[in-house]
C-alpha cells in the first residue's frame, strides 16, 4: 500500500500543511472504493510471496509465516481503456494457517471471512494435497455463517450446488510452476484444470518469484484483470448496469462498518 | 513341523504390523503432505513392525504360546533385524535425505551421505566409552555392544519423555490451572489500564495522537507496522481465549469430568513416580523384585488371602505387562505426530520421518530393556539369555537420573512460561 499509493501522493501536488491536506490530489486517493478479496491456501504454499507481487511488484525477498491476517492493497482500474474507467482499491487479505487446525484457531480466523467480495484460492503445484484442501479452504470461508464452530465436511467431500449458486467470484491460482519438471508439465496443468472447473473459476499458474509472469498484456495479467473487474462489478454495479453508491466521507480509520450496502 | 507354524504365526503378525504402521503413516503422519519417497514410507512401516513384534514376543513369552526354541530363534532374529535398521538402514538415509536437500551436493549424493553415516557410526560408538554397560570379554562386533548403545540413547529419550509427560499432564488435565489461567488474565486487564503508557502500548497511544495532516511518510509507516503488529498479537489472544473457553465448556461435560478426575489419579501418580525416583538415587538401590510378586507377596503374607500363585502371577503379569506396552506404544505416536506437525515443512518432512522412526525403534528397543525389571524371574530369562550379559541395573539407574533431571526442568520451564505470559505484551 505504502509504495502505491506515494506515486500518486507525489504527483498530485502533496503539501503538509493542514489547511491544504484536502487538495483535489488528496481527496481523490482517499474516497475511492475499495473492494475486500481474500486470499486463501495452505502454509507455505506461496500466498505472500503471491499478495507481495500483485501489490508491490517486486519479489518478496524473505517469505515467513503469516500470523493471523496480512493486508495489502492494490490499486485497479475498472474497465481500463474504455470511457467508464475507474480506479478501485483491492484489498487483498492474506489469512495464513492450515485448513486441518484447531477449532478455537479456525473460529478467530472466521472474523476475517466478514463481507468479502472475492476470493483467491491459492495451491501449490508441487503438493497435490494443497490442491484437495482447496475444497475445504472454500467451504471454510463460503460457509461462514452456517457453521460456527468450524466443523467442515470431511477430506474432499463438497457440493458442487453449493458453488454453483455461488455469487462470490473465484480464482484458482498455481504457485512454484518453475518447479514442475518439463515433462511432468502437462499432467500438472490438466489436473488444475480439472480443479479450476470444479471452483466455475478460471486458473492462473505462476511462479511468485518471476516478475515477468503478470507482465501488462500476458494472458496471466488478463485473467488477473478480469477477475477484479468481475468482483468491483458484482459488488458496485447491479445487473442493470447502475451503480451502488460507494461511502463517499470515510475516515481514515473508520469504514467498512456499514454491512447492510454489501451485495451478496 | 511345529517351528514352521510358529513362524508362519509370526509372519503374520509382522505383516499385519507393517500394515498398521503404513496406515498410520498415510492417514496421521503424511496427511498433508504427497508421499513422493515411497522408500520413506517403507523404512518406517518395517521399524514400526519389528519393534511390535517384540513386544508381542514378551507377550508370548508370559502366555507361553509357541515353542520355547522357536521364541528363541524369532528373538535373535528380530533383534539382529532391528539393529540393522537402526544402526544402518535408517542412519544412512536420514543423511541421505539431508543431502538432497542441499542443492550445492546433489551430484554426489551418495559420496556424502556415507560420509555422514561413518561420522555417525564414530559418534554412535564413542558413546559407549564413559558409561559402564559391558564387561569387557565382549568383542567388537557383536550385538551386546550395539544393543547397549542404542539402549542408552533409547533409555535417555525414554526418561526425557516421561520426565516432561509426568510433570505436563498434571498441568493440562487440572482444571485448578484453568482457573488460574483466567483469573490471571482478567487482573492483566484490570492492571493494565492503570498502567502508564510504555513500550509496546504506549508507541500505540503516542502514534495514533499525533496530528492528523502531518503528513510524514516515516511517520505513517511505523503506525501502520505497529498497526499491523497490534492486530498480530491480537489474533494470538483471541485464538488463546478460544480455546480456553472451549476448555472450560469441555471440563463441565461428564467426559470432561471424568478426564478431570483421572488428572487429579495421574498427578498423584506422577508425583508418586518422582518422589520414587529421589529414593532410588538417594539411598543408591534398584529394585529387585517386580511389582508383581511384591504384590503377591505382600497378598500372601500381610493379608493372608492364600491363592494359586504361579497362575495368577502369569496373568497378573501378563494384564500388566500388556498395559504398559499399549500405553507406551500408544503415548509415543501421540507424540511424534504431535511433534511432526509443529515442525515439519515439505522440504524437510522426508528426514523429520526418519529420525522419528529412528526415535521409536530406539525408544522400543529400550523399553524392552526397561520392561525386563517389571516381569518376576521366570520370564526374565529370555531377555537376558537374548539381550546377553548387560549391566541392566546401569539402565534403571540411568533411567531415573534422567527421568529427574527432565521432571525437574519440565517444572521449572512451565512456570516461567506462565509467568512469562502477562508481561509479554509490555516488553516493546
Amino acid at each position: 500500500m505504502k509504495l502505491k499509493v506515494l506515486p500518486s501522493i507525489l504527483s498530485s501536488g502533496w503539501s503538509t500543511t493542514p489547511e491544504q491536506a484536502l487538495t483535489p490530489g488528496c481527496s481523490k486517493m482517499a474516497s475511492l472504493d475499495r473492494v475486500k478479496v481474500l486470499v486463501l491456501g495452505d502454509s507455505g504454499v506461496g500466498k505472500s510471496s503471491l499478495v507481495h507481487l500483485l501489490c508491490q511488484n517486486q519479489v518478496l525477498g524473505n517469505p515467513s509465516w503469516t500470523v493471523g491476517c496480512s493486508v495489502d492493497v492494490r490499486v485497479h482500474d475498472y474497465k481500463e481503456g474504455t470511457p467508464e474507467e475507474k480506479t478501485y482499491y483491492i484489498e487483498l487479505w492474506d489469512v495464513g494457517g492450515s485448513v486441518g487446525s484447531a477449532s478455537s484457531v479456525k473460529s478467530t480466523r472466521a472474523v476475517f471471512y466478514n463481507s468479502v467480495n472475492g476470493i483467491i484460492l491459492v495451491h501449490d503445484l508441487t503438493n497435490k494435497k494443497s490442491s484437495q484442501n482447496l475444497y475445504r479452504w472454500s467451504l471454510e470461508a463460503l460457509n461462514r455463517d452456517l457453521v460456527p464452530t468450524g466443523v467442515l465436511v470431511t477430506n474432499g467431500d463438497y457440493d458442487r450446488e453449493q458453488f454453483a449458486d455461488n455469487q462470490i467470484p473465484l480464482l484458482v491460482i498455481g504457485t512454484k510452476l518453475d518447479q514442475i519438471h518439463e515433462t511432468k508439465r502437462h499432467e500438472v496443468l490438466t489436473r488444475t484444470a480439472f480443479l479450476a472447473e470444479d471452483f466455475n473459476a478460471e486458473e492462473i499458474n505462476l511462479d511468485c518469484t518471476n516478475l515477468r509472469c503478470l507482465a501488462a498484456g500476458s494472458s496471466n495479467a488478463v485473467k488477473l484483470s478480469r477477475f477484479f473487474d468481475k468482483v468491483i462489478e458484482k459488488r458496485y454495479f447491479l445487473r442493470e448496469g447502475n451503480q451502488i453508491p460507494g461511502f463517499p466521507d470515510r475516515k481514515r480509520f473508520g469504514g467498512g462498518t456499514l454491512k447492510s450496502l454489501h451485495y451478496d | 513341523m511345529s517351528f514352521l507354524i510358529d513362524s508362519s504365526i509370526m509372519i503374520t503378525s509382522q505383516i499385519l504390523f507393517f500394515g498398521f504402521g503404513w496406515l498410520f503413516f498415510m492417514r496421521q503422519l503424511f496427511k498433508d503432505y504427497e508421499v513422493r519417497q515411497y522408500v520413506v514410507q517403507v523404512i518406517f512401516s518395517v521399524t514400526f513392525a519389528f519393534s511390535c513384534t517384540m513386544f508381542e514376543l514378551i507377550i508370548f513369552e508370559i502366555l507361553k504360546v509357541l515353542n520355547s526354541s522357536s521364541r528363541y530363534f524369532h528373538w535373535k532374529m528380530n533383534l539382529c533385524v532391528i539393529l540393522l535398521i537402526l544402526v544402518f538402514m535408517v542412519p544412512f538415509y536420514i543423511g541421505y535425505f539431508i543431502v538432497s536437500n542441499i542443492r550445492l551436493l546433489h551430484k554426489q549424493r551418495l559420496l556424502f551421505s556415507c560420509l555422514l553415516w561413518l561420522t555417525f557410526m564414530y559418534f554412535f560408538w564413542k558413546l559407549g566409552d564413559p558409561f559402564p554397560i559391558l564387561s569387557p570379554k565382549h568383542g567388537i562386533l557383536s550385538i551386546e555392544q550395539l544393543i547397549s548403545r542404542v539402549g542408552v540413547i533409547g533409555v535417555t529419550l525414554m526418561a526425557l519423555l516421561s520426565g516432561f509427560g509426568a510433570v505436563n499432564c498434571p498441568y493440562t488435565y487440572m482444571s485448578y490451572f484453568l482457573r488460574m489461567a483466567m483469573t490471571r488474565r482478567t487482573m492483566f486487564q484490570k492492571g493494565e489500564v492503570h498502567n502508564k503508557p510504555s513500550g509496546f502500548w504506549g508507541m500505540i497511544k503516542s502514534v495514533t495522537t499525533s496530528i492528523p495532516g502531518s503528513e510524514n511518510l516515516t511517520l505513517i509507516q511505523q503506525e501502520v507496522d505497529a498497526l499491523e503488529e497490534l492486530s498480530r498479537q491480537l489474533f494470538l489472544e483471541t485464538a488463546d481465549l478460544y480455546a480456553t473457553k472451549e476448555r472450560i465448556d469441555y471440563s463441565k461435560t461428564f467426559k470432561g469430568k471424568y478426564f478431570n478426575f483421572l488428572g487429579y489419579f495421574f498427578s498423584i501418580y506422577c508425583l508418586w513416580k518422582i518422589f520414587m525416583a529421589t529414593i532410588n538415587i538417594v539411598f543408591d538401590r534398584v529394585g529387585k523384585t517386580d511389582p508383581v510378586t511384591r504384590g503377591i507377596e505382600i497378598t500372601v503374607n500381610y493379608l493372608g488371602i492364600q491363592f494359586d500363585v504361579k497362575f495368577w502371577s502369569q496373568h497378573i503379569s501378563f494384564i500388566l505387562v500388556g498395559i504398559i506396552i499399549v500405553t507406551s506404544i500408544r503415548g509415543l505416536l501421540i507424540t511424534l505426530t504431535k511433534f511432526f506437525y509443529a515442525i515439519s515443512s515439505s522440504k524437510s518432512s522426508n528426514v523429520i520421518v526418519l529420525l522419528l522412526a529412528q526415535i521409536m525403534g530406539m525408544y522400543f528397543v529400550s523399553s524392552v530393556l526397561l520392561i525386563r525389571m517389571s516381569m518376576p524371574l521366570e520370564y526374565r530369562t529370555i531377555i537376558t539369555e537374548v539381550l546377553g550379559e548387560l549391566q541392566f541395573n546401569f539402565y534403571h539407574r540411568w533411567f531415573d537420573v534422567i527421568f529427574l533431571v527432565s521432571a525437574l526442568s519440565s517444572i521449572l520451564f512451565l512456570y516461567l512460561a506462565h509467568k512469562q505470559a502477562p508481561e509479554k505484551h509490555m516488553a516493546p
